[in-house]
């Protein structure tokens, strides 16, 4: 594979991973919006409702709601159903914490338009680097 | 952002995991709001503590802040359980939920944290300042400390009051600077304000225009004459709930609302306003009331003794919870009231409140003087609501 494009971001929680994006062009609302369980997103009129986030590198604008969140988003990790990774276009406290509490890779500031649904990216979240293979 | 030696020996992990999970979430909110350094603060007010909304997945991550050798490195209290831990049993708490919730108090006191849980540390020990930069979570006890104390707090969460308890600092972004302290727009009252469904009226119509109009989160408010310190905890959880109001300004009432002059844009509050914001608090019919509170936030001693004197020879006919904190429930019990008020058939549900007790679903509707918790009481528990003042909450018990 080819590396399509490089993008800069702001690290939040270090790490590296690669897979395969699932883009939302909403908020996400970890307490309440999304099942601790499965890692399925159970708010109604969601775009990605009935989808899992399980094992995707998440994309989305910014979090909202409890800051019950931040636990949520351990207990995924825990029970084997949190995101790969977490890239946002502006991170808040509650998908912060959670994902340093969840050790889970966080960059933010990025542009998200590029990003499509099923597209494998490789991200370096501590230098804050993103590459999208085409 | 800068650390110094010490900040950033803790980020490195040389004091154990816990300070430095606690320094990582610390950085990354210093981080992301922009801020240039920490400050040290002089006291921590942690929330996330009812079981009913932590579950298990908090609890893991509290119990492994623990085992990770966490201590507070100052003075630590902590927001409602989500249930009275000596009396659970006569208010209908399960054993199992019981359990659970004496785990996450554990967690807690094994890093040396205060097991006030209590909404209203200010009451009892935990007092600020004028000035002294601390780290509250709960919202109304940071709208109180902000702007009746004229201490400086953001809005923290759980894990970053936490955080900062386990390390002492905080980010000095937000309401700990100067700049974000001055009022942003003019709050002009022209309306009755006088018991605690007013205040609580108040801070619901302020607090739903705040949220549908960009005039920035700090009103300075005229036409506000007198308030009690009750009034103004009523007040103070009813804009933080309907507004997301930190801090606010009233000449003659808050101590540094004289450093400014009022702000150019302005919003009018009149009696219709007033009325509206108070009738939309009242879903229920009169008779539909099965369940009634007083104690949102935590009831102080002389709401207390006020209870003993309307309840004195009476019996109460419906559920009635008095929901205050364990410290203030002992000078009521050495000045006899709480024998008063229990003779009477009414409970103490000291330790915890109607907001985060596992209580959904189990009454119809609930009568209380608190804005606040009327919006709990429908969005998370499902009653529906009567807003009165505090003397006709007692009255409504009685029929």
């Amino acid at each position: 594979m080819t590396p399509a494009a490089s993008l800069q971001g702001r690290s939040i929680f270090p790490g590296q991973v690669s897979g395969e994006v699932l883009v939302s062009r909403m908020g996400i609302s970890f307490y309440g919006g999304v099942d601790p369980e499965t890692g399925i997103v159970t708010e109604a009129g969601h775009d990605l409702a009935g989808q899992s986030i399980a094992g995707k590198l998440l994309i989305f604008p910014t979090g909202k709601g409890s800051t019950v969140g931040s636990y949520i988003l351990y207990r995924l990790k825990k029970n084997g159903h949190a995101p790969l990774a977490i890239i946002n276009a502006e991170c808040e406290t509650i998908t912060a914490v959670g994902c340093i509490i969840a050790e889970i890779p966080c960059l933010d500031r990025v542009d998200l338009s590029p990003f499509t649904t099923g597209q494998q990216i490789t991200l370096d979240a501590g230098l804050g680097e993103v590459t999208i293979y085409s | 952002m800068y650390l110094t030696p010490q900040e950033q020996s803790l980020l490195n992990g040389d004091h154990g995991p816990t300070a430095q999970k606690a320094m990582q979430i610390l950085t990354a909110l210093g981080r992301i709001y922009g801020a240039e350094r920490m400050i040290p603060v002089g006291s921590v007010q942690v929330s996330g503590v009812s079981y009913a909304n932590l579950g298990e997945a908090g609890l893991d991550w509290l119990a492994e802040m623990a085992a990770g050798g966490g201590r507070v490195q100052v003075l630590t209290t902590l927001n409602p359980a989500g249930m009275d831990i000596e009396n659970y049993k006569k208010l209908g708490i399960s054993e199992e939920f019981a359990a659970n919730q004496r785990r996450v108090l554990e967690a807690f006191e094994a890093m040396g944290i205060v097991t006030t849980c209590s909404c209203t540390p200010y009451l009892f020990g935990n007092l600020p300042r004028f000035g002294e930069h601390i780290a509250w979570a709960e919202s109304s006890a940071v709208c109180y400390a902000n702007a009746v104390l004229g201490a400086r707090t953001n809005r923290e969460g759980g894990p970053s009051a936490l955080a900062a308890a386990l390390t002492g600092v905080t980010p000095a972004y937000g309401y700990h600077l100067d700049e974000n302290r001055q009022p942003t727009v003019h709050i002009e009252i022209e309306a009755d304000v006088l018991n605690n469904p007013d205040f609580g009226a108040l801070g619901k119509a302020i607090g739903d225009r705040l949220q549908a109009e960009s005039l920035g989160k700090v009103p300075y408010m005229t036409g506000i004459h007198e308030a009690t310190l009750e009034n103004l905890k009523s007040f103070c959880a009813s804009i933080a709930t309907f507004g997301g109001v930190a801090l606010f300004h009233i000449p003659g009432l808050t101590p540094e609302a004289g450093q400014f002059t009022p702000p150019v844009k302005v919003i009018r509050i009149l009696q219709a306003g007033l009325d509206q914001a108070r009738q939309a608090l009242n879903t229920a019919a009169p008779n539909e009331v099965d369940f009634v509170s007083l104690g949102c936030p935590h009831l102080s001693l002389r709401e207390i003794q006020r209870i003993a004197e309307l309840l004195k020879d009476q019996q109460v006919k419906k559920e009635f919870w008095i929901t205050t904190s364990r410290p203030v429930k002992g000078m009521a019990d050495r000045m006899g009231y709480t024998a008063v008020i229990e003779a009477a058939g009414a409970k103490f549900a000291t330790d915890t409140c109607c907001v985060v007790a596992p209580i959904k679903g189990r009454f119809t509707a609930l009568a209380t003087d608190s804005a606040k918790a009327c919006y709990y009481a429908e969005g998370k528990n499902r009653f529906k609501t009567r807003l009165l003042d505090f003397d006709a909450v007692v009255r409504e018990a009685l029929q």
